[in-house]
């Protein structure tokens, strides 16, 4: 078995499980005023201290969520309706055309329903910002922009974004910043006073956590208006207050940070190694992002297998043991062209035959080399069956008269 | 064997692939995404394509512990499918869209794929047995005569038949539902299919409307050449259809009026009394044969829809040409549609229907 698919998830890390059980063998709600409530309320506040010492903000500025989703969700509309409220000018909202799912849907669903006019900030064919083009978009109307969010680095291809210089280039006038940083906490080093954001989003699972928490880092006095209402647990969130989920998240956290420097070079040498295989075994696969490995995430390698179509080699690694993606899914799981690479401009024909192998921190050079074992024979066949057939049919199409 | 495992989200595929994973057989679950819109959520089951059908499938694909993938095939589904429909009725014939995904999608794109990622067959839930009788694959009817999928089945050739397998064959539907229970397949209950699948809300004269455009034109008499009404598009009409006609004035001697003939180039429906439907000779076009091609003028069963009835006719054919004669004459038999033909519960192969004619009667 090679899990290369860290990207998706990583294994929970021991010191994560560690937190978790111990956590999940006290009872108590955080909100409630005695001992078993004080208790909850103290592992809370006290992995709050820990991911703000992770992060580089501090404790007031963490609000915990249920994962990247709802944090990315509380940003972009939270900033949004807020920004409105103060001047109902502000309706235009900046994101890159690489964005997550979750920063680019709640985006357009502005534009569809509450009436925000959204620009797509183009990227080059690496998939990083054009920072050109955002400057334009910026000096076209700065005071009718209500956020900016940029991703800190990109899922499927692993590129990194320029985001210090996203702020500086929205400090002038005074626009706030968002940046998921999903995948970039723990791989890159992202420290959230340092960048100058307002708003960062973060999940646990991508870093050795448990499922179903994350937060929303968000800058003292930027005002956020609720996605989820009701009892205020969290300041601009509601809903009781996963203690067991926060103590865990917070020590896969600082796990990962703690480890991240010489976890980068370590994994950064395994991918070195997958990419140099890959495109040994497989002399015409196209890798794509940055070739600088400097400038992507160390566990990313994204290529393309021209004339294959990447559900068929995901499938057939997968009968083999070896554990990737294809970059983006639906919950159908129907594979569709994925918006990153069409934004990088990258032949739609060839985005179909996309992989994504994402390392972590249990990866070894034994996953690599199993990939690279199995590769080249799926890469045959998935070609074979790429090629359209003719067969006779009982009547041709369009005869009719 | 290899084998992929088509998985609908209902419970005959379901117990199909649960039978080939006791088979013994290496099996992969396939859902086939063939709605144009793979986000669409609808209520109910109807057959193939919605979200929720996925999710049944994969969940179904959990229970018997096997992989599940989703194949896209909705452009192809479209084009061969939907596209085929639409043109058959704008040429005023009736096809059997079920039919041509059979010929088109599940027993050609995803069989071509299955065998070229390495697959060696592909398992279905269809209600229908296959016997390999060490020259060739027979194609036969299911033992459920109420159930009985032969003829959807009736376009397929030696080398899809012998990529497939159909192992409800032996089994009843409500054999296959008590197994169903039994292994804790939730999809147990879920009720049968009936409609088109791509028309999600059954109604197919408004979908032929949307996609043709409706252009009025008359109501003819078949018999006199008098013009007894008129009709919102030809799309709506069908041989042997009586429902819809909406003529004032009944025929002299009482009886019901039948459309009897479509021509979308005139804009005519035709219409006559129930002697005129009845038709003992067809002319089809196209022969498909599962297995050998019949003798000229051998006695077989032909069965003109999918859960029609089948007549004793004969059978001559030349080059592309199929000629049936039925020994009793049918009613209601319209161009496009399939004839199917029999050797006792064999199929025989199948042909398009082009037309049809009463012979003179022998007196």
């Amino acid at each position: 078995m090679a899990y290369l698919d860290h990207a998706a998830t990583t294994p929970v890390r021991p010191e994560a499980l560690a937190a978790l059980t111990s956590a999940y063998e006290q009872t108590g709600n955080a909100s409630s005023l005695h001992g078993a409530g004080r208790h909850a309320r103290k592992l809370v506040e006290e992995a709050r201290e820990s991911v703000a010492a992770s992060l580089g903000c501090r404790p007031g500025e963490v609000v915990f969520t249920s994962g990247g989703t709802e944090s990315d969700n509380l940003a972009i509309k939270g900033i949004f309706w807020s920004r409105q409220a103060d001047d109902a000018g502000r309706t235009r909202v900046l994101c890159s055309a690489v964005e997550h799912h979750a920063v680019l849907d709640p985006v357009l669903w502005l534009g569809e329903h509450e009436k925000a006019h959204v620009d797509l900030i183009g990227v080059d064919s690496v998939g990083r910002v054009e920072l050109a083009a955002l400057a334009e978009l910026i000096e076209r109307d700065p005071a009718s922009i209500a956020l900016i969010s940029v991703m800190a680095a990109n899922n499927e291809v692993g590129t990194i974004e320029p985001v210090a210089k996203i702020v500086d280039l929205a400090r002038e006038a005074a626009i706030p910043v968002h940046s998921d940083a999903v995948q970039a906490v723990g791989s890159i080093p992202i420290d959230f006073a340092l960048l100058g954001l307002d708003a960062l989003t973060v999940s646990s699972h991508k870093v050795g956590g448990p499922h179903g928490v994350g937060a929303l880092v968000a800058r003292r006095g930027r005002t956020l208006e609720p996605v989820l209402h009701g009892g205020s647990q969290e300041r601009s969130r509601s809903g009781t207050l996963d203690a067991p989920g926060i103590a865990g998240f917070a020590a896969a956290l600082a796990a990962a940070v703690e480890c991240r420097e010489d976890s980068a070079v370590r994994i950064g040498a395994l991918r070195d190694n997958l990419v140099r295989g890959v495109l040994l075994a497989v002399p015409d696969a196209v890798l794509t992002g940055d070739r600088d490995p400097a400038g992507r995430l160390p566990g990313h390698a994204h290529f393309s297998f021209p004339g294959c179509e990447g559900d068929a080699l995901l499938m057939l690694l997968d009968a083999k043991g070896v554990e990737c993606s294809t970059g983006s899914a639906c919950t159908a799981g129907i594979p569709e062209p994925s918006h990153v690479l069409l934004a990088m401009g990258v032949d739609p024909e060839l985005a179909r035959g996309s992989l994504r192998f994402s390392l972590g921190w249990t990866s070894t050079q034994s996953d690599v080399d199993e990939l690279l074992d199995a590769l080249p024979a799926v890469v045959d066949r998935a070609r074979r069956a790429g090629r359209p057939r003719i067969r006779p049919m009982s009547r041709s199409l369009g005869a009719s008269e | 064997m290899k084998v992929v495992a088509a998985l609908s989200g209902g419970v005959d595929s379901a117990v199909a692939a649960a039978h080939a994973v006791d088979a013994g057989h290496e099996v992969v679950a396939v859902h086939l995404a063939l709605t144009p819109d793979p986000r669409e959520f609808r209520d109910g089951a109807r057959g193939c394509c919605s979200l929720e059908d996925a999710r049944d499938a994969r969940r179904v694909a959990d229970v018997l512990g096997i992989p599940f993938y989703v194949w896209d095939l909705a452009d192809r589904f479209k084009e061969d499918v939907i596209d085929d429909f639409v043109a058959e009725y704008a040429a005023g014939r009736t096809p059997n869209p079920c039919l041509r995904c059979n010929e088109r999608i599940k027993f050609a794109a995803v069989l071509d794929r299955a065998l070229d990622l390495g697959f060696d067959a592909v398992a279905t839930g269809h209600y229908a047995t296959l016997h390999d009788n060490g020259q060739y694959v027979e194609l036969h009817r299911s033992v459920d005569d109420a159930k009985d999928q032969s003829y959807v089945l009736s376009v397929l050739r030696q080398e899809q038949l012998a990529h497939s397998l159909f192992p409800l064959g032996p089994l009843r539907k409500d054999e296959v539902r008590r197994i169903a229970v039994e292994r804790g397949l939730l999809v147990a209950d879920k009720p049968d299919s009936h409609d088109i699948c791509f028309i999600a809300d059954g109604r197919t004269s408004e979908f032929l409307r949307e996609h043709i455009g409706a252009e009025p034109g008359a109501i003819v008499d078949a018999e006199t050449g008098d013009e007894l009404g008129a009709h919102e598009g030809v799309h709506a009409f069908t041989v042997g259809q009586r429902k819809g006609l909406h003529i004032g004035q009944p025929r002299p001697d009482g009886a019901p009026r039948y459309v009897v003939g479509v021509d979308p180039s005139t804009r005519t429906v035709l219409v006559g009394p129930e002697q005129l439907l009845r038709v003992d000779f067809i002319v089809g076009e196209s022969p498909i044969w599962c297995g050998p091609a019949p003798e000229q003028g051998d006695a077989v069963g032909a069965q003109m829809r999918a859960h029609g009835r089948e007549l004793p006719a004969t059978v001559r054919y030349e080059d592309d040409r199929v000629e049936v004669s039925l020994l009793e004459p049918e009613r209601g038999v319209a161009s496009g549609q399939t004839v199917a033909l029999y050797e006792r519960t064999r199929v025989v192969g199948s042909a398009t229907i082009m037309s049809t004619a009463r012979q003179p009667q022998p007196h």
